[in-house]
């Protein structure tokens, strides 16, 4: 039984389609990563989840529930961190926490203080007085100190500094040994790629891909720069190769991962001199998935790979 | 000058971002008093009508009160008589929000950081929204003076009736300035400035109430409280009854001190800091916080509190003003008549007392307003998301919210209705009884109240982008609907929209059950449709 699943979600506001029949799935125990340029739809569909907004159509269930209906019963078994927390500004930092965790039904004490520590938060000082990541620290203590089934994590490290986005993602890899259930939605790749098992991305309201980030992985091609003692032929005619170019006396090409052994088997038959092979980082997994052309030059036409699946 | 850099920029900036705003009060307002000023003059059209009222007006408590003091039988000083306060009201309220919209919000939003980092000097925005706001006033009062001379008003009278409009305009422009500099958020800019506002119209009330007829029975000389009120003052410059220029000066006197005294805060500030350094609060929330009903508390206490002490200091003060009544109207036979009219009862007092308690019950109203647009600002700002994701449920939340406005406003009603009753009882004897019988009479209005809380839950329901404008304009409505629509002479439908009409006007009548029964069913009514709506609605953010 998934945690979260949606299938078809149509949310629109007016005129405007935010989603546009999005799929996601999240299984029990796993650290999920939700990927998408900014008005993607991940606010939308994570309101969605919490109940806020209700859908026009398609299919939601988390923990087992309908979060439109059950709200309340489901907000008992989860947590949620907003990506611009905004607080009482009267009110200080520790009494927010503790407010929180009364209101999501009772938070761990000695885990509070624990994560108070961790994240050297001041709990004396007014909310107004809160930098922006002190505020977002605010919200991922009541969080953290809240023991429930579900996490979700709306960017929610927006401003906290590098030493503290350590100790989140200390805590969030505790979180899911512990046995918990992570969403988390971010723009930092880097924390995407040492926490989440699986990463789905969407698009204009859609799911574009979804899957471990070693499936992605294979799915882009993988740049290769090969020098030869004859001129090179016929590589264009080889399957999964593309974008053969010249450059400095070098060929420059991307093959789909499947189709590298062909590759180098030909390559052989050239007296190669110098090669190197660059697999997709992450970086270009997603700014293939996210702009409308890529931001290097060299990989035009890859982002038109980004098939559905 | 350094300081200044961008001003003018920031200038057009704030007209851009309020040009539908300032055109609507910039016409309006003059339109307003142009259309009050015509069914003046439909009622008063002759010198033997206009005596008439001049003499009831200057020896009615209750005319002083709401109207001022009238300077004599001309036409102009009757079109001022009616029109002035609700004029004066209008450009004070629209000059504080104005001036804290382009001043502290711009701070508190984190907008005043983005454009100090540019070339806009340390008091640009100050400087902007004073020359927007001013030149608002200034635009709005010659156009209320060309109408004025346009319909046929004498020209000196005119200028002066407009000006102290516009000086009311700029006296508060100056207050919104310094409060912006002291409050952290806008909220709390415009709580203190409207709350002067407050002071400045009972002090002023106070004074016109406890002022001296002339000897021919057509005028009142005011006594010293209305000269502590820039409203008082707009009254002090005799329009159309011999006026006194001089007077003008004062306005401009504040509005020169208030802007040197923003400028003094706002140079030893830093952007976003209000005048008092941040306090430290308890690193655990005690245990009375840990609840949506102990959260709403602690939210509303400190502005229940400053209600509570402005609302006891007036009411003892008008409380001590009614036992004046009597002498003042005694052998005044018309004036009798107009506040028994007014008041609905045949004794003077009582239906001077009801006549407080309503304006009391009026007052409250605001607080219900901006206690339960909480829910909204909450909305605006994120807050009610992160609420609502725990595990409270919406019909709970809102719930406590209309209970802590409805609750506060029935704290105050009792209370405005006690120091009223004390202050009375105190010049005029039973000092326990009257307390207690004028906190029993203010408590008949509560349903008046329940009433207000209905029309802004369901705004907050059913279209929470209009809801803040809606909810005020609601409540202005059934200001103007009770205070000006006799003189208006607008059908009793009209007046019936109002729940403030159908309160019985105890103690100057009997209370009956009925319509307060019906009120209180409206209430429910609107109340529900509020509640569900809510619930079913989507939270964006």
């Amino acid at each position: 039984m998934p945690v979260i699943s949606i299938a078809r979600l149509v949310k629109s506001f007016g005129a405007f389609r935010a989603l546009d029949g999005l799929d996601l799935r999240v299984e029990a125990g796993e650290v999920h990563g939700f990927l998408g340029p900014n008005g993607a739809g991940k606010s939308t569909t994570i309101r969605v989840l919490l109940g806020l907004l209700r859908r026009d159509s398609g299919e939601v269930r988390v923990l087992d529930a309908d979060p439109w209906r059950d709200a309340v019963a489901l907000h008992r078994r989860l947590a949620y961190v907003p990506g611009d927390v905004s607080l009482w500004p009267n009110l200080s930092g520790g009494e927010a926490i503790d407010l929180f965790g009364a209101l999501r039904g009772g938070l761990d004490r000695r885990r509070r203080d624990e994560l108070l520590e961790r994240f050297a938060l001041d709990p004396t000082k007014k909310c107004r007085a809160y930098s922006k990541g002190n505020r977002q620290k605010v919200a991922i203590v009541a969080a953290l100190a809240t023991p429930v089934e579900l996490y979700v994590l709306d960017e929610p490290t927006s401003g906290l500094d590098p030493l503290m986005e350590a100790v989140f993602q200390d805590e969030v890899r505790q979180l899911a040994h512990d046995g918990a259930t992570v969403l988390l939605s971010s723009h930092v790749l880097a924390e995407v790629e040492a926490l989440c098992d699986r990463v789905s991305i969407i698009r204009d309201g859609r799911t574009v891909e979804s899957g471990t980030l070693t499936d992605l992985r294979h799915l882009a091609r993988t740049t290769v720069t090969v020098q030869t003692t004859r001129p090179l032929t016929g590589v264009e005619a080889l399957p999964g190769v593309h974008e053969v170019r010249a450059v400095d006396g070098r060929t420059r090409l991307e093959v789909e991962p499947a189709h590298l052994d062909t590759l180098l088997t030909h390559l052989v038959g050239f007296g190669v001199t110098a090669l190197t092979s660059a697999p997709p980082t992450l970086e270009e997994l997603f700014l293939r998935h996210y702009g409308d052309a890529p931001a290097n030059g060299h990989r035009a036409g890859a982002s038109t790979g980004g098939s559905a699946r | 000058m350094n300081a200044l850099a961008g001003t003018g920029r920031l200038a057009r900036l704030a007209l851009r971002r309020d040009r539908i705003r300032l055109a609507v009060w910039v016409l309006g307002t003059p339109l307003l008093g142009l259309a009050l000023a015509g069914s003046v003059t439909g009622i008063y059209p002759d010198e033997q009508s206009r005596l008439g009222y001049a003499r009831t007006s200057a020896g009615s408590a209750v005319a002083r009160a709401f109207n001022g003091p009238v300077v004599g039988p001309d036409l102009g000083a009757v079109v001022v008589a009616e029109t002035y306060v609700t004029l004066a009201l209008l450009a004070a309220l629209l000059s504080t929000f104005a001036v804290v919209r382009h001043t502290r919000q711009n701070e508190e939003t984190g907008r005043a950081e983005l454009l100090g980092a540019a070339v806009v000097g340390r008091y640009a925005l100050l400087a902007a929204a004073l020359l927007v706001v001013a030149g608002a006033n200034v635009a709005t009062a010659a156009l209320l003076a060309a109408g004025f001379v346009a319909s046929g008003l004498p020209v000196a009278g005119s200028i002066v009736a407009a000006a102290a409009i516009g000086g009311v305009g700029l006296a508060f422009t100056a207050v919104a300035a310094v409060t912006a500099q002291l409050s952290t958020t806008s909220r709390g800019a415009n709580a203190l400035a409207a709350a002067t506002v407050g002071v400045a119209f009972l002090l002023r009330a106070v004074g016109d109430v406890l002022g001296r007829q002339s000897d021919d029975g057509l005028r009142v000389e005011s006594a010293w409280p209305s000269w502590l009120s820039p409203i008082g003052w707009g009254n002090q410059v005799r329009a159309f009854g011999g006026e006194r220029w001089w007077v003008l000066a004062l306005p401009v006197v504040l509005l020169a001190v208030g802007v040197a005294l923003a400028v003094l805060l706002a140079g030893r500030r830093d952007v976003g800091a209000g005048l008092f350094a941040a306090r430290r609060g308890p690193a655990r929330a005690p245990a009375g916080l840990l609840s949506p009903v102990g959260l709403v508390w602690r939210l509303s206490r400190g502005a229940l509190l400053g209600w509570a002490v402005g609302v006891a200091v007036l009411g003892f003060a008008m409380g001590l003003a009614a036992d004046e009544v009597n002498d003042m109207v005694g052998e005044n036979a018309a004036a009798a008549e107009a506040i028994a009219q007014l008041g609905g009862g045949a004794e003077l007092v009582d239906s001077f007392l009801a006549a407080m308690l309503g304006l009391f019950a009026l007052t409250i109203g605001a607080y219900v307003v901006q206690a339960l647009l909480r829910v909204r600002a909450d909305e605006t700002d994120g807050l009610l998301e992160e609420i609502l994701a725990t595990a409270v449920p919406r019909l709970r939340w809102l719930t406590t919210q209309i209970l802590g406005a409805v609750l506060g406003a029935a704290a105050l009603l009792l209370l405005a209705g006690a120091t009223i009753g004390l202050g009375y009882g105190v010049v005029a004897g039973d000092p326990l009884g009257r307390t207690a019988d004028l906190a029993g009479a203010a408590l008949l209005r509560l349903p008046a109240l329940l009433v207000v809380a209905g029309v802004v839950t369901v705004l907050v329901g059913l279209v929470p982008r209009g809801a803040v404008a809606a909810s005020w304009a609601a409540l202005i409505g059934f200001l103007l609907l009770g205070q000006l629509g006799a003189v208006l002479d607008l059908p009793q439908v009209a007046l019936d929209l109002s729940p403030y009409t159908h309160v019985p006007s105890v103690p100057a009548v009997d209370p009956a059950a009925l319509p307060l029964v019906l009120l209180t069913a409206v209430a429910a009514l609107l109340l529900t449709t509020g509640l569900l709506a809510f619930h079913h609605r989507d939270i964006p953010s």
